[in-house]
């Protein structure tokens, strides 16, 4: 597992209250993990400072499964 | 120190708009907390529920109340809780303001009647209405305080129609301070520098805004939970018992900023 990849899973698990676990890569976020409203908008804050990157609207609609997350990250960074 | 000798001790106050720990209201409300005053909150909605419910917990309070500003009977609930629980109170902090997220970006000419009269309903009236109700608590005076941005008083890109919400409810800050002054109650406002908060969340181009602040302002950086908390425990103690009817910059001093300091590097895009 990347870097990323974990650091993304610490972070959804932590707002969610959920074990590192139970984040697997093809969940969606809010379907599978449960997420609100306003996870969905602390998650794309916390993902930002994170990993120092800007999230659009229009991307941060697109982020529904960690994968995507994931997938998102790792190219805004090897940009 | 002894607890009596706390800034807030024996003071009780109502906090609204808590949202997370990256709030406003959560700054203020841990420096009250250091300063032994007793808190109780109100929350809109179950998705808030639940965020604040630990917040309160975590500085010793089981007072979360429900309230939605537009629906009097909700604020009136409120207060009426607090009637029966505390029987008086000290202090309020609004933290509360509202607009359509689309109309937070492009022209404010292009706003709506309806987003304007929602906008201003819940982000200016509500403090209003709320310092009302209030007062009828405060028989030994009291300190009321609203969160306010100076997009109020300057064009911010963005900011649009909450900017004349803003240029409102500080307006109705200075008519609130003289309706209440004659009863020792104080009105003020803490305008505050940009904060990465969920509300900020629905601000366009917020990270510019925070790379602007942090380049331009005489302090050269950008304000923290700290500074505003600091600034809000002076403002609702009797450290500050000789001011009413202020808007208070909590800003790192950008406000009196007028153009870009030589230092600053040229961003057109962050």
């Amino acid at each position: 597992m990347s870097d990323i990849a974990e650091r993304v899973k610490i972070i959804v698990a932590k707002q969610l209250g959920l074990n590192e676990a139970e984040v697997v890569e093809d969940a969606n976020i809010i379907d599978d993990l449960g997420a609100d409203s306003l996870d969905t908008i602390e998650f794309i804050m916390a993902f930002e400072e994170e990993f120092g990157c800007k999230i659009s609207d229009e991307a941060a609609e697109e982020l529904l499964t960690i994968n995507n997350v994931i997938d998102f990250i790792e190219a805004e960074i090897s940009k | 120190m002894t607890d009596s000798q706390l800034l807030m001790s024996g003071k009780k106050g109502l906090i609204m708009g808590l949202a997370n720990d990256r709030s406003l209201a959560w700054g203020i409300t841990n420096a009250l907390h250091g300063q032994g005053a007793e808190l109780a909150f109100t929350y809109q909605g179950d998705a808030l529920k639940k965020r604040v419910a630990p917040l309160a917990q975590s500085v010793g309070s089981d007072i979360v109340l429900p309230c939605d500003v537009t629906d009097a009977g909700s604020v009136d609930a409120v207060f009426e809780s607090l009637a029966d629980r505390w029987g008086k109170l000290d202090f309020v902090v609004h933290a509360i303001a509202y607009s359509d997220k689309e109309e937070l970006k492009g022209r404010y000419i292009d706003t709506t009647p309806e987003n304007f009269a929602k906008t201003l309903n819940i982000s200016c009236y509500s403090f209003t209405t709320i310092c009302n109700k209030a007062a009828a608590m405060m028989n030994d005076g009291g300190s009321l305080l609203t969160l306010t941005y100076s997009g109020s008083e300057r064009v911010v890109p963005h900011y649009n129609v909450m900017g004349v919400a803003k240029a409102a409810l500080e307006a109705s800050v200075r008519y609130l301070a003289e309706d209440l002054g004659k009863t020792g109650i104080r009105v003020n406002a803490l305008s505050a520098g940009p904060m990465k908060t969920l509300a900020a969340s629905g601000i366009g181009d917020f990270r510019y805004i925070l790379k602007w602040n942090e380049y331009n302002s005489p302090l050269r950086r950008n304000v923290t939970l700290g500074d505003v908390g600091g600034a809000g425990l002076y403002l609702l103690s009797d450290m500050s018992s000789g001011v009413t009817g202020e808007t208070h910059h909590v800003d790192c001093g950008y406000h009196i900023v007028g153009m870009k300091a030589v230092d600053a590097p040229d961003i057109s895009t962050v």
